[in-house]
């Protein structure tokens, strides 16, 4: 009586599927493996790994998984790709609701939404993966590619995301992470840490995304962020136009901005290479110059960075070119038509309550006090305010990054 | 073993055909829905088994305007009343939810309101209505257990899926066509919306709250409560008389306030509060919440990607146009849309009222 058309894929359909296994590979849009995954992650029990094969696979709906200690593994980040280019239902691609979980060796491509999202877990490892956007920055691309968000003890390591409309690498409220040997770009944020707890990032390379490393901290969440370390990374050149949703936090990011500190408390930023920014190498910011009003935040929330430590960075280039008319008015106004931003731009914003917020720059750079609560209209380059030295954060302690 | 309702229908009915027992399955899962006898094809028709009791919440969850018979089958024990929760029902309870469209022509599926409540003696007429699919929840030893089982195309029988599907359908509105793909959910999926803490992912049911329950519905033998009837029954154990009351968002009975967030509550609460799955965006539409961020007035969005449709605030008072959670609630970008299971249309309807509420709102942001 009728001509519906049904996608779902009887048993004997998944039997031939798994028979033909080793066909699947050629086309982009060979959709007999998405019943095959899809009963794997719903049967999947604790200790089993899901292998995927070498190919292409696609899918039109988002994969879940919610069973404690499962591993998904492919044959490698360029070899096994997990393509949504035709998703039309599930905000992820893959959305995780478990603990001790991996993922590793495999790519996730064109996603409507976020590709591979952890909402509360422990012990969750990323490695070498890759998420991708492959018509390169579009603000119609998903908003994160990594993103564990409520999660602890948290392994984010050897992968590569490329152009995700918001953070390339997201991790949200969680605690005791560590983010090293990654590869994020042409994200509008390359990686951002965010209400986080205990974090260190390092050896990752961040470049051409809008923002290099951000280390926010949001109202009305479950925790506020502290101790995070960002060191030895590699952040350069993240001068692409900002194409983030407009109303989301990383919308407010000047192109050119290589580290981004904001709102966040006890962030520690040393040994880091960091190069030809063109509105600054480092911002330090408070929430209210992203446009965030009083009103909308919990009376909890403290919007001021305080306890902010730079030493040991190397600064090259940027300044020259910063992204937006006030900035770029400013720059002519101070430093002339051929001038340059100082390395350091701070938008002035203190708890008058505090004596000192304690942000401390060791390296040998200039400030730049943008004067956002006078509304520009007293911007000066200040040192002496800085001078002063914080204690070593302490160092994440994580077994799986042993 | 219970008999009252085979009085009931014998005492008001014809007792013509004789009604399917239904059975608890404590362990397997059946292939096929007419093993667990809840609801049944009989004679051109949909019926509920012996024993089943047809429900229905003052305000329902929108799912792309699919009509639903809601059932429960309580075989032993009672529910016990919980005041703002769901009830705590014993093990061997079913419940199940059967998704249809009235329909003559196929894949053309009509937008239009119930005519009728299914009852013990007036099932549901085939020939007018297109079953899509019969999801379950079971109350077994270890908790609730959700299957789903889609309908054959001859809806004789439905099958059991675990892996959910996309049918593909066209909803025909005052000869306007909306083609969309209907999303059966996979089993994982069931617990995107059924384990309303995060933490603890339990799964339950989310509908049979006093508060949802408790208004009439027509039943073959008269009109009545529903918390009334289920304890007459004898599926609950009591209620006081002092019980709380959800809104029935599409009538004016209630205040516009009243209305918007017993919409919010059914609609979004499952994952918008404190310890839910989205309480990773520091918005909260439980119904008790009272405080004003949480609820998204004047709050910025915190990882809502395009979701933010370029619009600064959750709620911006008085501006429905620039509020984010109106965009969601519009947009049928699966990347973008609230919530994120469950429909691939627009609830217009839904929209209109949560428009009415936010320009009906006084406060300045900035």
């Amino acid at each position: 009586m009728s001509l519906l058309k049904y996608s779902l894929a009887a048993t004997t359909m998944l039997a031939l599927a798994a028979c033909s296994g080793k066909t699947v590979s050629e086309t982009p849009a060979d959709m007999s493996y998405q019943d095959t995954l899809l009963t794997q992650l719903i049967d999947a029990k604790p200790g089993n790994v899901i292998t995927i094969p070498e190919g292409t696979f696609s899918f039109d709906r988002g994969l879940s998984l919610t069973v404690d200690g499962v591993t998904i593994r492919g044959a490698g980040m360029n070899k096994t790709i997990l393509s949504f280019k035709n998703q039309v239902q599930g905000a992820e691609g893959l959305l995780v609701t478990a603990s001790d979980f991996t993922i590793e060796n495999l790519a996730v491509e064109d996603s409507v939404g976020d590709a591979i999202k952890v909402n509360e877990g422990d012990n969750i490892v990323f490695r070498n993966v890759r998420t991708e956007w492959t018509n390169g920055p579009d603000t119609k691309n998903g908003a994160y590619g990594l993103y564990p968000v409520q999660t602890t003890n948290v392994l984010i390591e050897g992968c590569v995301a490329i152009a995700a409309a918001d953070a390339g690498i997201y991790v949200g409220q969680s605690k005791n992470v560590v983010v090293r040997n990654n590869r994020a770009e042409f994200n509008v944020a390359g990686i951002e840490i965010e209400n986080t707890i205990g974090a260190d990032v390092y050896n990752n390379v961040a470049v051409n995304n809008t923002g290099g490393i951000l280390v926010f901290n949001m109202p009305n969440l479950t925790q506020y962020g502290a101790d995070v370390r960002v060191y030895d990374n590699k952040v350069y050149e993240n001068n692409t136009k900002n194409f983030g949703h407009k109303g989301t936090p990383v919308a407010s990011i000047p192109a050119g901005s290589g580290i981004v500190i904001n709102s966040h408390d006890k962030v520690e930023i040393f040994n880091n290479d960091i190069r030809d920014h063109r509105t600054a190498n480092v911002i330090v910011s408070s929430i209210y110059t992203s446009n965030y009003g009083d009103k909308g935040m919990e009376d909890t929330f403290d919007p001021y960075p305080e306890q902010i430590s730079l030493h040991g960075n190397s600064y090259t280039g940027g300044g020259d070119k910063p992204d937006g008319l006030e900035l770029k008015a400013l720059k002519t106004a101070m430093f002339g038509l051929k001038g340059k931003l100082p390395d350091v731009l701070w938008d002035g914003y203190i708890n008058e309550e505090l004596e000192s917020a304690q942000i401390c720059i060791q390296d040998d750079v200039e400030v730049l006090n943008a004067d956002m609560p006078g509304k520009n209209k007293n911007p000066r380059v200040e040192t002496e305010p800085f001078a002063c030295k914080l204690e070593p954060l302490p160092a994440i302690s994580l077994a799986s990054a042993e | 073993m219970r008999f009252w309702a085979s009085l009931a229908a014998c005492l008001l009915a014809s007792c013509g055909a004789k009604k399917v027992n239904p059975t608890f399955h404590a362990v397997e899962n059946p292939a096929s829905l007419s093993a667990w006898g809840v609801v049944n094809v009989s004679k051109g028709e949909l019926v509920m088994g012996e024993s089943v009791l047809p429900y229905s919440l003052n305000t329902p969850l929108f799912t792309d305007y699919a009509h639903k018979l809601r059932t429960i089958w309580v075989p032993e024990g009672t529910a016990q009343y919980r005041e703002g929760d769901v009830l705590e029902f014993p093990v061997g309870t079913v419940i199940s939810k059967t998704f249809y469209y009235p329909s003559n022509e196929g894949d053309i599926v009509r937008k239009e309101k119930d005519l009728r409540p299914v009852t013990a003696k007036a099932g549901l007429k085939l020939s007018d209505n297109r079953l899509i699919e019969t999801r379950l929840l079971v109350r077994r030893d270890a908790g609730w257990e959700p299957l789903s089982y889609i309908w054959n195309v001859d809806e004789t029988d439905a099958k059991l899926t675990r892996i959910g599907a996309i049918v593909k359908m066209t909803l025909a509105d005052k000869g306007e066509l909306t083609p969309f793909n209907y999303a059966v959910p996979n089993i994982n999926q069931c617990a995107g919306c059924h384990a309303p803490n995060n933490t603890t992912r339990v799964l339950s049911p989310i509908g049979p709250k006093a508060r949802h329950l408790n208004g009439d519905y027509t039943y073959a033998d008269g009109t009545i409560n529903q918390l009334d009837k289920w304890i007459e029954v004898g599926y609950l154990n009591e209620a006081p008389t002092e019980r709380p009351r959800s809104a029935v968002w599409n009538e004016n009975l209630d205040t516009l306030d009243a209305r918007l967030r017993a919409y919010l509550d059914v609609n979004c609460a499952h994952c918008h509060n404190p310890v839910g799955p989205a309480d990773t965006s520091g918005l909260h539409l439980n119904p008790e919440n009272q405080s004003l961020p949480h609820l998204g007035i004047c709050k910025n969005a915190v990882a809502a990607g395009s979701g933010t449709g370029g619009r600064k605030y959750d709620i911006a008072p008085g501006a429905p146009d620039n509020s984010i959670m109106l965009y969601r609630m519009e947009t049928r970008d699966p990347g973008a849309m609230m919530p994120e299971l469950g429909r691939s249309l627009t609830h217009i309807e839904g929209v209109k009222l949560v428009e009415a509420w936010i320009s009906g709102m006084e406060t300045v942001c900035e």
